[in-house]
């Protein structure tokens, strides 16, 4: 049964330097509020995985928390470049990364292997590209057609964090709007947390609403606004004005290092 | 109204492609604003499909991610990332899908992934995303791009994603069931795959510009089509619907 904890506990319990770590999220409810705190208590030498790394990848890296990033797209979706990946990868600032990258689909179907204990997906992709000779995918042959299909490794993080809009006293949580990669990246993880807008009596199914049991879960934590400058539909916009905004205030060094000292490591988080 | 700038062209030009199209997928930016146009002008019932697992979303802005909470809302069906991939995209239930990239070479195949070396780029781009499986397997791949030296190259520095592979026959032995890329819709005007050597040909240019300047913005040896068309300009419809949606 999942413990409903604080968020300061639960990434205390949860996250050990050195761990995979998978924060996910497809542009919609991605855990900032648990990012940051993962950061604010010292968490080094992570395995970052994620198939958009995005904006609060681009943090954790710029501070130097990743020594590898697992991922499929590393942008600022409609704005340009994570310029903190960038420097870390181009220049090793503020030191080298290693970098293990795949298309959508092959995470995707990543997350699932694991999500199901299989030890690889198949999927129809990767033939052809140069993404064969610089990432984990083999190739086999259907037993029953013969054809030939891409094999991607099972994903197994240590821990999985993810975001929704609400809870259960007993950590059912339920999640809707863009559903994201979220369930199979916890089912797929050794420990998970998620964190929830808010704690409600009963969950109300919603359309599209993906519930997750809270007895498959580690840890469940309340984070009210917890995804923003991301969203949770129904409780809070996303607010595009600051992922414009973000590409100058990471482009460089001292302005993204000053952010980060204001707005991240300089707050107190209410227990 | 004022005349039509080139960036304008390009997206009427991208809308038009739609008009009797049931299903496309799309990215941010140029793509996603020519769909919405295509939509109020050419094509009503368009369904529009975006990675983040929404389909059939009717966005009333353009929206700045493909995440935005009016995708969602807006959508028939909103659906987890791997049955979008699995289910929608790799089964071939999608009949177009426009594509943008860093660069583009002759056989239409794209880089989104570096330039420079791969373990030392000079410039790391945002990788592949989910343009690999959706050149593989959607109906066809319309390639919308700036028409300049440094996009449309020689050769890759990175293939991210086959378009028509090292040339005839290509898609067909790496098992790409799809017909790959069909057009790429440039500012300066269209190329499209050679029915023979399935090489990217000059088939059409915007009004105004010259073979010559076409030309001279490619980094190969550009091949010119014998009938070579001439963009209608965009009609005062066109033109007052995209600056209408802009606007908003």
């Amino acid at each position: 049964m999942a413990r409903v904890v604080s968020l300061t506990d639960a990434i205390a319990e949860l996250v050990r330097d050195g761990d995979s770590v998978a924060l996910e999220g497809f542009t919609h409810l991605i855990p900032f509020a648990a990012g940051h705190e993962l950061l604010r208590q010292g968490r080094r030498e992570l395995e970052l995985i994620r198939m958009t790394p995005d904006l609060l990848y681009d943090q954790m890296i710029g501070v130097g928390a990743a020594r590898r990033l697992v991922f499929s797209y590393g942008g600022n979706p409609g704005v340009g470049s994570l310029h903190r990946f960038r420097d870390a990868v181009e220049n090793g600032w503020p030191h080298p990364i290693e970098l293990e990258e795949h298309s959508h689909a092959g995470m995707a179907n990543r997350y699932m292997a694991g999500a199901a204990d299989l030890p690889f997906a198949i999927l129809r992709g990767y033939a052809g590209t140069d993404l064969v000779a610089h990432t984990t995918v083999s190739f086999i042959e259907c037993p029953f057609t013969g054809e030939r299909l891409a094999a991607v490794a099972a994903l197994r993080p240590d821990v999985a964090i993810v975001h929704a809009q609400e809870a259960d006293g007993d950590g059912n949580v339920q999640l809707w709007g863009i559903p994201g990669v979220q369930k199979e990246a916890v089912l797929a993880a050794k420990r998970s947390l998620v964190t929830v807008e808010r704690i409600v009596e009963r969950l109300v199914p919603r359309p599209g609403g993906v519930v997750i049991p809270g007895w498959a879960l580690s840890f469940v934590a309340t984070a009210p606004g917890g995804s923003q400058p991301s969203y949770s539909q129904g409780v809070t916009e996303r607010d595009n004005d600051f992922y414009r905004a973000w590409d100058e205030i990471s482009r460089n060094r001292e302005r993204f290092c000053a952010w980060m000292d204001e707005h991240v490591f300089g707050k107190v988080v209410a227990r | 109204m004022s005349a039509a700038t080139t960036d304008e062209v390009q997206t009427v030009v991208a809308a038009r492609r739609l008009a009797r199209t049931k299903t496309v997928f799309i990215g941010v930016g140029r793509p996603s604003t020519a769909a919405i146009l295509a939509r109020m002008v050419h094509n009503p019932s368009l369904v529009l499909i975006y990675e983040s697992g929404t389909i059939g979303a009717k966005p009333f802005h353009i929206p700045l991610s493909i995440g935005d909470g009016e995708l969602s809302e807006t959508a028939d069906a909103v659906v987890s990332v791997p049955e979008m991939f699995n289910y929608w995209i790799g089964a071939g239930r999608v009949d177009l899908a426009f594509l943008a990239a860093a660069q583009v070479d002759r056989f239409a195949n794209l880089n989104s992934t570096v330039i420079g070396d791969y373990d030392a780029p000079r410039t790391r781009l945002p990788g592949a995303g989910g343009a690999p499986e959706i050149a593989a397997s959607c109906g066809e791949v319309v390639v919308v791009v700036p028409h300049s030296r440094r996009t449309l190259v020689e050769r890759l520095d990175f293939v991210t994603t086959v378009g028509h592979g090292d040339g005839p026959g290509a898609r067909r032995r790496l098992g790409l069931r799809g017909k790959g890329p069909t057009a790429v819709i440039t500012d300066l005007g269209v190329l499209e795959p050679d029915p023979e050597t399935v090489a990217l040909t000059l088939t059409q240019v915007h009004e105004g510009v010259t073979v010559e300047q076409a030309r001279e913005a490619t980094g190969w040896e550009l091949a010119v089509a014998e009938q070579l068309r001439v963009t209608d300009p965009p009609s005062e419809t066109e033109l007052a619907a995209l600056r209408e949606l802009l606007a908003r």
